[in-house]
């Protein structure tokens, strides 16, 4: 797929600026500040109804402006859909499909897909847990968008659960009605954490050859004596605080994750730790207490891996996640935020070579030498609030 | 930030529900140059419902009396009740005309965020309601969201074991993560009419 045009009233730094798009890559160039990761923001946004770079969307509005605007048009296999999103921080964001009536934003999840690499991607490595749980879910719902639903479903019930878990261990009151009504939120717990643990445990078996296969290729040539020419293999462990589920569940090759399964497990896991769980006044089980592990060789990349083997895992989990869409069906479109000044040649020379390509690459950088010639193509010049067609 | 009173009436109108800043600031200088008769009037109304507006004592919606009119109805059928959260559901689901029962307003829903458990609600109320009355099935109309479904399961499982008693919760059809007061009357109605046994 492709975007054909993308237009903004009042997102960020831009108060207005159509951007009409093409296939193949393309690069926005400017200098620092100039707004060029907020126009790939505002397609991130498209996509997965957030920002990469901040929690909420008030930050997303200009500054004196009530509500952005965003508009994209996507082009998949032909068929081309108009999507408008209205972001009004305090009141519920709008949205609507080929200028039809206004739906919940969720329904346009979907319509584009991004992969989106920023140099804060380093933090999928060397970052904590909570970051490798957010790429997962994200990527889950990009492939299958009523995982949002889930995600959403099971962070509500999470934070009632523990709400209540907090005020009876505090009170030292486990009576029955307290006991009665935590059985009903372990209950909706379990239903959806175990919705979202099969989600994420397929993904992470379908991953994984990619993972594997990106690294080599990002990384080749990298190898050191010690680990011969064949480098270091990049593999996935998906580190789970559900003990007691089948131990192929989340391998490549092995059986589906079974929901049904998860949730009667986790709900006896919960039944045993009840105790622990009211002294604490916390959740201790679920997929809110995961870790993807990302594993070179023997060894956890974390805390191991080097700074360039680091990056290399980075661009590796973002490549296989542009592999995995793409072989689901419609081929995601790649952005390079701002990547290619931090690698060093050899990296920035196979990442260029490895999407050159793909259907549509946006490439941001600060001055056009950092654009690689493999991605040569339309080029946008970003300056004081305009975007200027410079080739 | 505005001096004395004015800011006053901003932080009051502000923590109204569905009331945001902007809201707050645009009501309270409306009223500051309103003609005085009609800020009286709004006055009289606030102190009327505060003073005037009673609880029915059997089923928790709003009254002017003791016990409500739709309780007081004998057309309405006794032996069905549908549990709600608040007053305005009674009136989003009169509006579908399906239902001929009668109704139980909890007063809320399970929030332990707020501090709201059983205890909280009017569930004890409607415990030795079907203990007295002749009700002989309770239809779920909790909101379709995160608390009301707990609240559902809640009384799902407080009431499975009574006997003769049976449960329907509203079919599914409402938008998730809603309210039911703004679910149309034709979802409303449908689900109403194809409720089903849990
Ligand atoms: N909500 C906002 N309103 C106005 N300006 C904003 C807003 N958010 C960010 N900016 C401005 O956008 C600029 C950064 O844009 P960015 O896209 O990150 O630049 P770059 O071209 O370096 O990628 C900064 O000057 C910042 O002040
Ligand atoms: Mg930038
Ligand atoms: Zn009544």
């Amino acid at each position: 797929m492709y975007v054909r045009h993308l237009q903004l009233t009042d997102f960020r730094s831009w108060q207005h600026v159509d951007l009409p798009l093409e296939a193949g890559p393309t690069a926005l160039v400017g200098a620092n500040g100039q707004g060029k990761t907020n126009l790939v923001e505002a397609l991130g946004y498209v996509a997965t109804l957030g920002s990469h770079r901040v929690a909420g969307d008030a930050p997303l509005i200009r500054h004196g402006a009530q509500r952005a605007v965003v508009r994209a048009a996507v082009v998949n296999e032909d068929r081309e859909l108009l999507v408008e999103l209205e972001i009004a921080p305090g009141r519920a964001n709008r949205a609507r499909v080929n200028r039809g009536s206004a739906t919940r934003p969720r329904d346009v999840l979907g319509i584009l897909r991004t992969v989106l690499f920023a140099p804060e991607d380093l933090a999928l490595v060397r970052g904590d847990p909570g970051q490798r749980r957010d790429f997962l879910d994200e990527l889950l719902v990009a492939r299958a968008p009523r995982y949002a639903g889930v995600r959403s479903d099971y962070e509500k019930v999470l934070k009632q659960r523990s709400a209540l878990l907090k005020s009876a261990g505090a009170a030292k009151r486990s009576d029955s009605a307290d006991l009665r009504t935590l059985e009903v939120w372990d209950g909706h717990l379990a239903k959806y954490g175990a919705e979202l643990l099969a989600g994420r445990l397929d993904l992470v078996a379908d991953l994984v050859p990619h993972v594997t296969r990106r690294y080599a290729e990002v990384a080749a040539g990298d190898t050191s004596e010690v680990d011969g020419p064949a480098g270091r293999v990049a593999e996935l462990e998906y580190r789970g605080s559900v003990t007691g589920l089948p131990e192929d569940y989340g391998r490549p090759g092995g059986q589906r994750a079974d929901p049904v399964t998860i949730e009667s497990t986790l709900l006896s896991r919960l039944a045993e730790i009840r105790q622990q769980e009211l002294e604490r006044g916390v959740s201790l089980v679920g997929p809110h207490r995961d870790d993807l592990e990302l594993v070179l060789g023997q060894a956890p990349a974390k805390g191991y891996a080097s700074h360039g083997e680091s990056w290399s895992f980075a661009l590796a989990l973002r490549l296989a996640s542009y592999h995995l869409l793409s072989e689901d069906g419609a081929e995601p479109v790649l952005i390079l935020d701002d990547v290619f000044a931090e690698l060093d040649a050899r990296r920035r020379a196979r990442l260029a070579r490895s999407v050159a390509g793909a259907e549509q690459v946006l490439v941001t950088a600060a001055v056009a030498e950092d654009v690689p010639a493999e991605l040569s193509g339309a080029r946008f010049d970003v300056r004081e609030g305009e975007v200027r067609r410079a080739g | 930030m505005y001096e004395g009173p004015v800011q006053d009436l901003i932080d009051e109108l502000g923590r109204l529900p569905g009331i945001g800043p902007k809201g707050a600031q645009r009501i309270a200088f409306h009223l500051l140059s309103a003609e005085p008769a009609d800020v009286t009037r709004l006055q009289d109304a606030l102190q009327r419902v505060k003073e005037g507006v009673v609880f029915c004592e059997v089923c928790g919606n709003v009254s002017e009396r003791t016990r409500c009119r739709i309780c007081q109805d004998t057309r309405r059928d006794p032996r069905l009740v549908c549990v709600v959260e608040e007053p305005k559901d009674v009136l989003a689901v009169e509006r579908t005309r399906e239902f001929r029962g009668r109704y139980h307003v909890l007063g809320g829903a399970l929030d332990p965020l707020s501090g709201v458990g059983p205890d909280q609600l009017r569930i004890r109320d409607l415990v030795s309601r079907i203990g007295t009355d002749e009700i002989t099935e309770i239809i779920i109309a909790t909101d379709p969201n995160t608390e009301g479904e707990a609240t559902a399961t809640y009384l799902v499982r407080l009431l499975q074991d009574f006997p003769g008693l049976s449960v329907t919760r509203l079919a599914s059809g409402l938008p998730m993560g809603g309210d039911l007061e703004f679910a149309d009357e034709l979802t409303l109605g449908r689900a109403l009419s194809g409720r089903r046994s849990v």
